[in-house]
């Protein structure tokens, strides 16, 4: 299992299996949770700081949900791991990088040479995201 | 205009490579059409029933010569010589092979266009006010604005899986030219008290099967600050729309369901969130962006008399030309709706002889109207008998301009997968049965648009005649609606009653409009007719 997810940290894996958003609510201990689409990311704000894996699932690559999810989980403070699951194709992984995931378990296998080009292919971008990337408009005013 | 800095070049660059990347991935096998779908719709290229379909984006509808002259190149080369421009004042091609998609993406980066977001489940295209920098009317010139809006837009990483597609429109004008409150985001430049820019804010507009007109939601956001509530608005969409129903996933469908109260409270949550996070664009870049628009370098003491000694000339001005804010000046539009044509369709000789016509007389600026017709907006009036000349020449000196047959169809069963009914032939043979000028002027400003299904990308919704075709038991149907508007009077058309064949529609349309004959009254144009009689005359003359 471990070995099929595509990590951007240099921390070592969460090893507590996630439990579902519902379990975490009801019991106070646990470090590691998913969140299906259509879930309210925001449950999970008054409890960040004791959370190490935030699984954000995503049921078909088209359904875009999970994406604010991850900007409103890391613009509310969540450093820890942020893991994107699920129906995960390469041509979507350089959006959700940019939206604060850096953890990755895809359904399919991810070739790791497309991958390399696609999340070095542009060297810049219009808008400030939920990564380091400098928007354009910074760049051109210094 | 805006023109690329090295940025926005490598942006569109690195676009067409990574378009290349993943045809070339496509056609390989290595993902499946589902999966590759969404990524050409990001690219403007739709399957439809004869071949693929290739939108390029023209940004607010503005384009200069060289891009014009582009799009003619692409038309004879990677299609059949012609182009067609759409209600969303985008250009597309009908006839385009997969294979070609990456060289024509390359091409179009050349001259600074892409296809970017102009189909799929995206932020769509940014329309504005084709009169943009030239209306008598407006306050400011919204295109810096545009462009802003284009850039923050672009490859937004949080919004490029939406629910649905998302159209911006953007006026700044008290008139609407752009259908603005048809938009699941409509702005229009405002000023305030203190006498700073900002935008009025309408959400939740759309046409397709659940009409809606957007509803206001914030009379005033400071124009900096516009960035961070599209977002807002945004955010509290792509968390909350429904995702198991694609009928049911505009953003319209949301603004309904919650109401629009209770959707204005949660964008204003999360705006007030937003204004946090520091993504909004700083006054310096506007300003950078809005050098580009700086008038071009107007002529003062031009003469303003018009020689009208040729009466078929003295028509045309009448017709076609609009009040221009500099004295001297008129914008010319150019009719793209020739009787017996295809509506929004142009050659590509027609398309450089425009070109042409805007280097020499319009300071190389062309628009593109979501009536579909072209605008040169910058014209000495001193030049309008050569404009006409050469335009006549080339077949594009129609006068019916907002008239009966300056008709808005959508390509309809001819070319469309979605299509029940064929829209081409029915607004031929209406433009055919109201042909003499004498009689279109007669009935004024009448603006008939056709859909041929309930997707209504022909606009049937706003027409003051609206006709929608439908397949009933196998067999092409039209209904006819009354009384919609896409400007600043906006509403929605009623349907009359039970639907027409193919001549039993244009047989309707007549009867409606000698009923409008019969009973207007001074000025009044049919719309303003329907709107004090109501419908039942209508009812009457057309099921009596």
């Amino acid at each position: 299992m471990a070995e099929d997810i595509i990590r951007f940290r240099d921390d070592e894996p969460h090893e507590e299996p996630a439990v579902s958003l519902d379990a975490f609510l009801d019991q106070s201990d646990a470090t590691a949770v998913r969140i299906e689409a259509g879930e309210d990311p925001q449950q999970l704000i008054p409890h960040l700081a004791r959370l190490a894996l935030i699984e954000v699932d995503f049921p078909r690559f088209r359904d875009g949900r999970g994406y604010s999810s991850a900007r409103i989980l890391r613009e509310a403070g969540y450093t820890g791991e942020l893991r994107a699951s699920g129906d995960v194709l390469v041509d979507q992984m350089l959006f959700m990088r940019r939206c604060g995931f850096d953890s990755f378990a895809p359904d399919a296998p991810i070739d790791r040479a497309v991958l390399d080009a696609t999340l070095a292919r542009y060297d810049y971008v219009y808008q400030t995201a939920t990564d380091a990337a400098v928007p354009v408009w910074k760049l051109r005013h210094g | 205009m805006y023109r690329y800095d090295q940025y926005d070049q490598a942006i569109v660059d690195a676009r067409v490579e990574e378009f290349r990347d993943q045809a070339a991935r496509r056609l390989a096998g290595q993902m499946t059409e589902d999966q590759f779908k969404p990524l050409r719709l990001k690219n403007g290229l739709y399957l439809q029933l004869h071949a693929y379909m290739l939108r390029i984006a023209i940004p607010y509808g503005t384009l200069n010569s060289r891009q014009l002259r582009m799009l003619g190149h692409i038309a004879r080369t990677y299609d059949r010589g012609y182009g067609h421009f759409t209600t969303r004042q985008n250009i597309q091609y009908h006839w385009i092979k997969l294979q070609d998609a990456p060289d024509i993406l390359a091409e179009l980066a050349t001259v600074e266009m892409h296809a970017i977001q102009t189909s799929g489940e995206s932020i769509r295209n940014i329309s504005a006010d084709q009169y943009a920098g030239a209306a008598a009317d407006e306050i400011c010139d919204p295109r810096p604005w545009a462009e802003l809006i284009r850039q923050a837009t672009t490859f937004h990483p949080e919004f490029s899986y939406l629910p649905r597609k998302f159209k911006i429109a953007l006026i700044a004008s008290p008139t609407d030219r752009a259908a603005l409150r048809w938009h699941d985001l409509a702005l229009r430049i405002v000023r305030n008290e203190a006498g700073e820019e900002g935008f009025e804010v309408f959400a939740g507009g759309g046409m397709g099967r659940t009409p809606f007109i957007a509803y206001p939601i914030r009379a005033f956001c400071p124009a900096e600050q516009i960035f961070s509530y599209i977002q807002a608005v945004l955010r509290v969409w792509n968390s909350h729309a429904r995702r198991d129903n694609i009928h049911k996933q505009r953003m319209k469908i949301l603004v309904h369901d919650l109401g629009h109260e209770e959707f204005t409270r949660q964008v204003e949550e999360t705006f007030a969130h937003m204004l946090t996070l520091g993504t909004d664009f700083p006054r310096a870049e506007y300003e950078r962006i809005a050098a580009y628009f700086t008038p071009p370098p107007f002529e003062t003491g031009l003469p303003e008399e018009i020689d009208r000694a040729d009466p078929e000339f003295a028509l045309w001005v009448d017709r076609q030309t609009a009040a221009h804010k500099a004295p001297g000046y008129a914008i010319v539009n150019v009719s793209l709706k020739r009787v017996g044509g295809i509506g929004g369709d142009i050659t590509a000789d027609q398309m450089d002889i425009v070109a042409d016509l805007a280097e020499r007389y319009s300071f190389d600026d062309i628009r593109v109207s979501h009536a579909q017709n072209l605008v040169l907006p910058h014209v000495r009036k001193q030049d309008l008998h050569a404009v006409w000349q050469a335009l006549d020449a080339a077949g594009l000196a129609d006068v019916n301009l907002d008239l009966v047959t300056d008709i808005i169809a959508c390509p309809g069963l001819d070319y469309c997968t979605l299509a029940n009914a064929r829209s081409i032939p029915i607004a031929q043979k209406i433009a055919q049965r109201f042909a003499d000028i004498d009689r279109q002027l007669e009935l004024g400003e009448l603006k008939i648009k056709i859909s041929g299904c309930i997707n209504a990308c022909g606009h049937h919704h706003a027409g003051h005649i609206g006709i929608l075709g439908v397949d009933r038991k196998g067999t092409e149907n039209y209904q006819l609606l009354l009384g919609g508007s896409g400007a600043e009077d906006t509403s929605l058309g009623k349907i009359t009653g039970p639907g027409f064949d193919e001549d039993g529609i244009v047989d309707a349309v007549e009867k409606t409009t000698d009923v409008y004959l019969r009973e207007r009254q001074d000025g009044e144009r049919f719309l303003d007719t329907y709107r004090r009689i109501g419908v039942e005359p209508f009812k009457e003359a057309i099921y009596g």
